[in-house]
């Protein structure tokens, strides 16, 4: 790939807007939050944003906000991320690597579908009550 | 412990975003055999008291962990620069902001890899808030010298948002692009 200047990066942008199929998903936004505190960089966070960001690529899905936020207070299940699906309950998933990140991808934003073996609920309390003051 | 000197990387530039800086300027240099990272910010800066105790990895500033009683960031980066022979250093001025510079030998057996930069890029140019970030990358290599510079405002301009997939797909082959230039150059 030659390196590219940023009046390509625009008309791609353009291009890949008139080509891509706005699936019709839902009326309203999802999103994906992942934590990026130094406990899920060191557990490897990175790689999990890339992987849904490459697998909503691949699923021709350009539309989900993914968004990064600091620690959500559950390190020893890092990388953890945060899925909002207007329909459905907000889930905490835990131990989120890559490939897991690909089934959240398939089942749970496109087929509405938990992936049961990785919900860890919600932030830990003391990061709520954080969030209240 | 990070696995990669990016992580570390990510990790000190977040420590600038939840600062509350407006401005964060970035610089990577490379070359065959060491690594220079510098990440400095306009944000809320330390007095002498906070900057000597966010060393200590049983310090994390009030308020940002409640009930939490370690702040892993720095220490994790000091050490791995006392472990490698490396350079670390960190300045900061309460009100006006914080800068840190290491420097890490790339043939030191206890030097982390370099790991995924564009990776890196990719997420910090992309986490969420209103703040300008300059990323200036270089490598040189046998006299010759690459560079690319990453400005947030002006990426977020060219794509419309920095945080729908599509979005963040362009530019992931944006930096990537980039990147590569630069592999090359260090790589023959």
């Amino acid at each position: 790939m030659a390196k590219m200047t940023l009046q390509e990066l625009r008309a791609l942008r353009e291009q890949k807007r008139k080509e891509m199929k706005k699936r019709d998903l839902s009326d309203k936004t999802m999103q994906v939050v992942i934590g990026m505190g130094t406990c899920g960089i060191a557990a490897g966070a990175k790689d999990t944003l890339n992987a849904f960001i490459q697998e909503l690529e691949e699923q021709q899905v350009s539309d989900v906000i993914v968004t990064q936020t600091g620690c959500m207070g559950l390190c020893y299940v890092e990388p953890t991320i945060e899925v909002i699906v207007p329909g459905m309950p907000n889930i905490i998933y835990g131990k989120v690597d890559p490939e897991v990140a690909k089934n959240i991808v398939r089942d749970h934003l496109m087929n509405k579908k938990m992936v049961s073996d990785h919900i860890f609920d919600r932030p830990a309390a003391d990061i709520i009550d954080q969030g209240r003051k | 412990m990070h696995r990669t000197i990016c992580d570390f990387l990510l990790d000190i530039i977040q420590n600038s975003l939840e600062a509350d800086s407006s401005t964060v300027i970035v610089h990577v240099q490379q070359d065959e055999s060491r690594c220079e990272m510098t990440v400095a910010d306009d944000g809320c800066g330390m007095d002498p008291g906070e900057l000597k105790a966010a060393g200590n990895p049983f310090y994390t500033r009030e308020g940002k962990h409640s009930h939490r009683k370690v702040g892993l960031g720095i220490p994790f980066l000091a050490q791995t620069a006392s472990m490698t022979d490396g350079i670390f250093d960190i300045q900061s001025k309460k009100d006006f902001g914080t800068s840190v510079r290491w420097v890490l030998p790339l043939d030191h057996m206890d030097t982390p890899p370099l790991g995924d930069l564009s990776g890196t890029f990719l997420s910090a140019l992309t986490y969420p808030g209103e703040f300008e970030l300059t990323i200036l990358r270089s490598a040189s290599s046998k006299g010759r010298q690459e560079s690319y510079e990453l400005q947030r405002s002006e990426l977020a301009e060219a794509l419309g948002d920095l945080e729908s997939s599509g979005s963040l797909a362009l530019l992931r082959k944006y930096i990537t692009s980039q990147e590569q230039e630069l592999h090359k150059l260090l790589n023959g």
